[in-house]
C-alpha cells in the first residue's frame, strides 16, 4: 500500500487474509485457490453545472477455485460470494468442490504456480487499503469553482469522477500467498455550448486525485470550444487524420483484446495466418512501432501476477500467481506476440504472455506533440476522440464507431473550423501500415473503453486515408 | 402480503436465504439513522443476486463461474442533494453506518448541487410480493446437467461438415431485492436465462465466417433449455447448413435496398434507436457527458414524425417472460405500460420519479433500476416494442412483397451516435430477394441509416404471429457504468430503400 489512502475504518469480521487461510483449511481437494478481493469505491457525477449522482461503495469478495486431479485430468468448481462470514466459508468450499466433483475435465489443466517471481507491492498481513468520500473534498471545491467560470462564460459542465481501490489476496494450497493493491481513479469532463450545439472532452487517470488541476482543464475545454465558432460541413470520404492519444488507445486496446492466441490459432481472427497458425513475426507498420505493457510502467501500476477468478478463452485459473513482466506485443512494427496463458503457449509453441492491464505504444523518435503534428499538417482533420466502437468483422478486424466532442479541420498547420461528426469504418490493424507520423506518447485515458481499462500512454499520430464512412448529425 | 398477479406460475416463492436475512431491520436501522441525520427523504435496498456462467469451447468445458452478490444501499436526499451509500454487510450497524455514509457523500456533494432532487409522487403500495413469470429455478439444475447439454448441443454442430469450431454458453441469473422507502415496501425476484452457440467455419483460404443461434435472453426459468418458448433442436440442425452457405455466399453490392428484417435482429435498432432516444434523462442532458443525450427533445413531444403512420411503440415493467419486467421499480413504483410512439409521432418517454417531477409530468412510469447494491438506481430501460398490425402479413408474404431486396436474420454488430441519429448494424445472416422470393445468402452486409429516415421508410409491419420478444442482458448506461437487462417484441417489418455497405470494401479490400 502506497500510505495515500487510509486504512479501513472498522476492519471486516473476517479479515481478507484470514478468510483466504480458512478456506485453504478446510479445502478438500488436491489443489485450491483462493482469492479475496476487498474494493472500496466513491464518485461524483454532474450534468449543466451540478451535480447529478455520487455514491461510496464498498465490496467483499471471496472466490474458491477447487482442483481435482485424476487420471484423465484435473476438474475445476468456482464459486464465488460476497460478504462471506466465518461460517459460511466451509459450505462455499464444498460447493466449489461438488462442482469440481460433477463436472468434466478442464482443457487448460495445469499445475499450480507453486512461486511468484514478481513481487507482490504490499504486505500480506496489512489491512486491506481503501478509498472514500473525502478523496474529493479538494478535487469538489476546485469543480464548483469551474462551475461557476462556465456558467459565467455561457458554457456548461458534464462530466465524471471516480475513485476506487482494489486490494487482492491470493493463497493457493501450493504455498502461493500474493497481494496486490490496485488503485484507480479518473476525471472525464466535457463543456458544451449553451445551446449544446459545440462539445469538447478531456479526461485524465489519476491514481490518487492528488494534483487534478481542474480550472487548467476548463481552460483548454473553452480554448476548444473556441474553435468551433467557425464550422463547415464536410463529406464522408478517407481524410489524412490526427489522432489524438486517447483515440488510438481506444483503437488498439480493442486489437490488443482481440489478440487471444487461442482464438487465432483457431483461425477466426485477424492475427490467424490462413492454413494454419498465427501472424507472429509479421510486419504490421513500415515504422518502428513499439506496442507493449509492463506492470512495473511508472503512472501505470498493474498486477505483477496472474489474477483470474475463472478460465476464459484468454485466462486460465491454473495461472493465478505467475509472474507478469514487461512483454512486447509489436516490436519494430513486427507483430511480437499475442496474449497466452501456459494452455495456450503449449499449443502454440510461443512463449507464455498473460495478458497486462496497461497498454503503451511509443517510437525511438518520436515527432513532436500533437500542437506539433497539427503545425505539420497541410490540410487534414484533428479527432477529439472516438464513440460507440464495436466490432464489425473480426476477419480484418473492421471496427466501426463516431467520432465525438470535436472534430477539427486543419489548414496549412492551423485549426481553422469545426467539421461535423462521422461515422467511420476502420481496423487498427490495417491502420498500422497507415500511420505516417508518430508523436511523443503521453499517459491518456481512453474515451471509450474508460470505464474497463484506465492505464494507458499513447502518442498522437497521423493516419493516411482515415475511413470516414458517413455524416453523423450529432453534435 | 400481497401476491401480485403478474407471473405467479414460479416455483411460488422468494429464496428463503435471502428472505432469512433481518431485511426489515435493516431498513429500520438505515432509515433511522437517515432521518436522524436530517435526510428528508430516504430508501432502502438489500439484494441478492446470484449469476453462473458456464461456457464451453468445442465440447470442452472452459469456463464455469458462480457468483453471489449480495449487500444493502442507502439512498438519501440531505437539502436537497442525493447521497448514496452501499455496504456488503447485512447487519443493522452496517446499514446505519451505510445511511450515515450516504448523508455525508450528499453534505460533501452539495458544493457542487444547484438544482435541489424532488421526486414525483407514487401510490403507497405497502407491503408487497413479486415473482417472475418462471417453472424451473435454473440454480437448482446441478452444474454438470447443464454442461452434459451444452456439450451434447456442441457435439451435434461439431459433428456436422464444415463446422470447425463451437462455443457454447449459458448465463443464469437470479435476482432477489428488498425495497423499502417507508410507503411501499416490496419483496421480489425474478429469474433469467441466455443460452447462446455459435458455430464456426474456417475456409482453406483462411476465410472464415460464424453464425450464431438466434434463441434471444429470456425471463423464464431451465425449462427454456429443455423445450418450452423454444426449439433448440431443430435450430440446431438448421445451422451447419446455413453456415456452410454464408461462406459460400458471394459478397453483397453495395447500394440502397428494400429490407425485411426478422425481430430477431430489428429488436437491438429498436433497442438503440428507439430505447435509448426515448430516455427523458438523456433527452435532457443528463447523460450528455457518457451514453448521450437524445434527438428526441422534449420540445418534439408529440410533434416529431419519428417514424410512419404505422408505428406503434409501447414501453412497459410488465409483458410477461420479459428482462425488464418487474412488479416494482427500485423507487418502489409499480410497472406499467404506456405509449412511446403512436401513430408514428413522439408520444412519451421512460421515466423515474426524479424525471418526472422536473417536467410537471404527474407519475413516474416506473424505469429506476440499480443493477447492484453498489450503485445508485439511475432510469433504465423499460421493455420497449413495436406493436404488430392486427391481422397483418406473415413473414413470407412481406418477403413476397419485395422485388428487390435482402431478409436479414439475427444481430451482431451494432453502434449508434450520442444523439441516436446515425446508426450501423449487421447480422447473422442475409438473404437475397429478387421478386420476392429468397435466392441464397450474401455475406458482408451492414445497414447504416438516420433514425427518423429508417423508420419513416418503414412500409408494412408483420401480424402477431410474427412477434417475437427478443433483449439483451447487457444494456449499459451511466458512471459508474450499470448494466441492465431489457426486452424488446417486435414483428417482421419491411423498410424501403436502405443503405447496404460492403464490410470488406470498408475495411479497404
Amino acid at each position: 500500500m502506497s500510505g495515500q489512502f487510509q486504512s479501513a475504518q472498522s476492519p471486516p469480521a473476517l479479515s481478507p487474509q484470514d478468510a483466504v487461510e480458512r478456506a485453504l483449511q478446510v479445502a478438500k481437494s488436491d489443489d485450491c485457490l483462493v482469492i479475496a478481493d476487498e474494493s472500496s469505491s466513491a464518485n461524483l457525477r454532474w450534468a449543466g453545472n451540478t451535480l447529478t449522482t455520487n455514491g461510496v461503495s464498498r465490496s467483499r469478495q471471496l472466490t474458491v477455485i477447487a482442483i481435482s486431479r485424476g487420471h484423465d485430468g484435473a476438474r475445476v468448481g468456482v464459486v464465488s460470494r460476497a460478504g462471506v462470514t466465518d461460517d459460511q466459508i466451509p459450505d462455499i468450499v464444498a460447493e466449489a468442490e461438488h462442482e469440481a466433483a460433477e463436472g468434466p475435465t478442464a482443457e487448460d489443466a495445469q499445475p499450480l504456480v507453486t512461486s511468484a517471481a514478481g513481487a507482490a507491492d504490499g504486505d500480506w498481513d496489512q489491512l486491506p487499503a481503501a478509498t472514500e468520500i473525502g478523496v474529493f473534498a479538494h478535487f469538489a471545491q476546485e469543480l464548483g469553482g469551474a462551475f461557476a467560470t462556465a456558467a459565467s462564460s455561457g458554457r456548461k459542465l458534464y462530466g465524471f469522477a471516480e475513485h476506487d481501490l482494489t486490494s487482492t489476496y491470493l493463497g493457493s494450497s501450493t504455498g502461493l500467498r500474493l497481494r496486490h493493491d490496485q488503485p484507480t481513479g479518473r476525471l472525464e469532463l466535457n463543456a458544451k455550448s449553451a445551446d449544446m450545439a459545440k462539445s469538447a472532452w478531456a479526461g485524465i487517470s489519476t491514481p490518487d486525485f492528488k494534483n487534478v488541476d481542474v480550472s487548467s482543464l476548463e481552460a483548454d475545454l473553452a480554448q476548444r470550444l473556441g474553435w468551433a465558432d467557425r464550422s463547415v460541413e464536410l463529406p464522408a470520404d478517407r481524410y489524412e487524420t490526427l489522432l489524438p492519444p486517447t483515440a488510438l488507445a481506444d483503437l488498439l486496446i480493442y486489437m490488443y483484446w482481440s489478440a487471444g492466441a487461442k482464438d487465432a490459432l483457431d483461425g477466426r481472427t485477424v492475427f490467424s495466418k490462413p492454413g494454419g497458425g498465427t501472424r507472429i513475426g509479421e510486419r504490421l507498420s513500415g515504422l518502428p512501432l513499439s506496442l507493449h505493457s509492463d506492470p512495473a510502467a511508472p503512472g501505470l501500476k498493474a498486477a505483477p501476477f496472474v489474477i483470474a477468478h475463472a478460465s476464459s478463452r484468454d485466462s486460465s485459473v491454473f495461472d493465478n500467481g505467475l509472474s507478469k513482466g514487461h512483454t512486447d506485443w509489436i516490436a519494430n512494427g513486427t507483430l511480437a506476440a499475442l496474449t497466452q496463458t501456459r494452455y495456450t503457449a503449449h499449443l502454440s509453441g510461443e512463449p507464455v504472455t498473460p495478458a497486462i492491464d496497461n497498454l503503451i505504444m511509443d517510437v525511438p523518435d518520436p515527432a513532436g506533440s500533437l500542437a506539433d503534428l497539427v503545425g505539420k499538417t497541410g490540410r487534414g482533420l484533428l479527432l477529439t476522440c472516438l464513440w460507440y466502437i464495436r466490432e464489425v468483422d473480426p476477419q480484418t478486424l473492421l471496427l466501426t464507431g463516431l467520432t465525438r466532442d470535436g472534430v477539427y479541420l486543419i489548414e496549412n498547420g492551423e485549426v481553422t473550423a469545426a467539421v461535423n461528426n462521422f461515422r467511420f469504418n476502420e481496423s487498427p490493424v490495417g491502420m498500422l501500415s497507415r500511420i505516417t507520423e508518430v508523436g511523443a506518447t503521453t499517459p491518456t485515458l481512453p474515451r471509450e473503453w474508460g470505464d474497463y481499462f484506465t492505464r494507458a500512454a499513447m502518442p498522437p499520430v497521423r493516419v493516411e486515408g482515415f475511413n470516414m464512412s458517413s455524416v453523423s448529425q450529432a453534435s | 402480503m400481497d401476491q401480485n398477479q403478474n407471473g405467479n406460475r414460479g416455483p411460488g416463492r422468494i429464496d428463503p436465504e435471502f428472505l432469512a436475512y433481518p431485511l426489515r431491520g435493516l431498513a429500520d436501522a438505515a432509515l433511522t439513522r437517515a432521518a436522524q441525520l436530517g435526510a428528508s427523504h430516504s430508501d432502502f435496498r438489500a439484494e441478492r443476486i446470484r449469476g453462473q456462467q458456464i461456457g464451453l469451447s468445442d465440447g470442452n468445458l472452459e469456463t464455469v463461474f458462480d457468483s453471489d452478490d449480495l449487500g444493502l444501499a442507502v439512498r438519501v436526499v440531505v437539502d436537497g442533494t442525493w447521497g448514496f451509500a452501499s455496504a456488503v454487510d447485512l447487519t443493522p450497524e452496517a446499514a446505519a453506518q451505510a445511511a450515515a455514509e450516504a448523508v455525508d457523500v450528499a453534505r460533501v456533494a452539495a458544493a457542487i448541487n444547484s438544482e435541489p432532487i424532488e421526486l414525483a409522487d407514487e401510490p403507497a403500495h405497502g407491503d408487497v410480493t413479486w415473482l417472475s413469470a418462471y417453472e424451473v429455478d435454473p440454480f437448482g439444475i446441478s452444474v454438470g446437467e447443464k454442461i452434459e447439454l451444452l456439450a451434447d448441443w456442441s457435439g451435434r454442430l461439431l459433428a456436422a461438415d464444415g463446422v470447425n469450431h463451437v462455443d457454447a454458453s449459458l448465463l443464469q441469473v437470479k435476482e432477489c431485492k428488498f425495497y423499502t422507502d417507508g410507503a411501499t415496501t416490496a419483496a421480489q425476484q425474478r429469474v433469467r436465462l441466455h443460452p447462446s452457440l455459435t458455430a464456426v467455419a474456417v475456409g482453406p483460404d483462411g476465410r472464415f465466417e460464424t453464425m450464431r443461434t438466434l434463441a434471444p435472453p429470456a425471463g423464464r426459468g431451465y425449462e427454456y433449455l429443455t423445450g418450452t418458448g423454444w426449439d433448440f433442436n431443430s435450430e440446431l440442425a438448421e445451422i451447419p447448413g446455413l453456415l456452410a452457405a454464408k461462406l459460400a455466399a458471394p459478397s453483397v453490392d453495395a447500394g440502397h435496398y428494400d429490407l425485411v428484417i426478422d425481430p430477431s435482429n430489428l429488436f437491438l435498432t429498436i433497442h438503440e434507436s428507439i430505447g435509448h432516444a426515448t430516455e427523458l434523462d438523456r433527452a435532457l442532458g443528463y447523460e450528455a457527458a457518457y451514453a448521450g443525450t437524445s434527438f428526441a427533445t422534449f420540445d418534439k413531444l408529440g410533434k416529431l414524425q419519428y417514424g410512419s403512420p404505422i408505428m406503434h411503440v409501447t414501453g412497459d415493467r410488465t409483458a410477461e417472460h420479459g428482462l425488464a419486467t418487474i412488479g416494482y421499480d427500485d423507487e418502489g413504483v409499480a410497472g406499467q405500460s404506456w405509449d412511446l410512439i403512436s401513430g408514428g409521432v413522439l408520444a412519451g418517454y421512460q421515466l423515474d420519479r426524479r424525471m418526472a417531477a422536473l417536467k410537471d409530468l404527474g407519475r413516474s412510469n416506473g424505469c429506476a433500476f440499480g443493477d447492484s447494491p453498489s450503485h445508485m438506481p439511475i432510469q433504465r430501460m423499460a421493455n420497449v416494442s413495436l406493436q404488430p398490425a392486427v391481422g397483418g402479413p406473415s413473414t413470407q408474404e412481406l418477403i413476397g412483397g419485395v422485388t428487390d431486396g435482402i431478409y436479414i436474420v439475427g444481430d451482431k454488430s451494432w453502434s449508434i451516435d450520442m444523439q441516436r441519429y446515425n446508426f450501423q448494424f449487421t447480422g447473422q445472416r442475409f438473404f437475397r430477394i429478387k421478386n420476392g422470393q429468397l435466392a441464397g445468402q450474401l455475406r458482408d452486409v451492414a445497414y447504416q441509416a438516420t433514425t427518423t429516415d429508417f423508420w419513416n421508410s418503414m412500409e408494412a409491419v408483420g401480424g402477431p404471429e410474427t412477434y417475437v420478444l427478443g433483449g439483451a442482458f447487457n444494456c449499459g448506461k451511466g458512471q459508474p457504468g450499470q448494466v441492465a437487462p431489457v426486452s424488446h417484441g417486435c414483428p417482421s417489418v419491411v423498410m424501403r430503400g436502405i443503405r447496404i455497405l460492403n464490410t470488406a470494401q470498408e475495411a479497404g479490400a
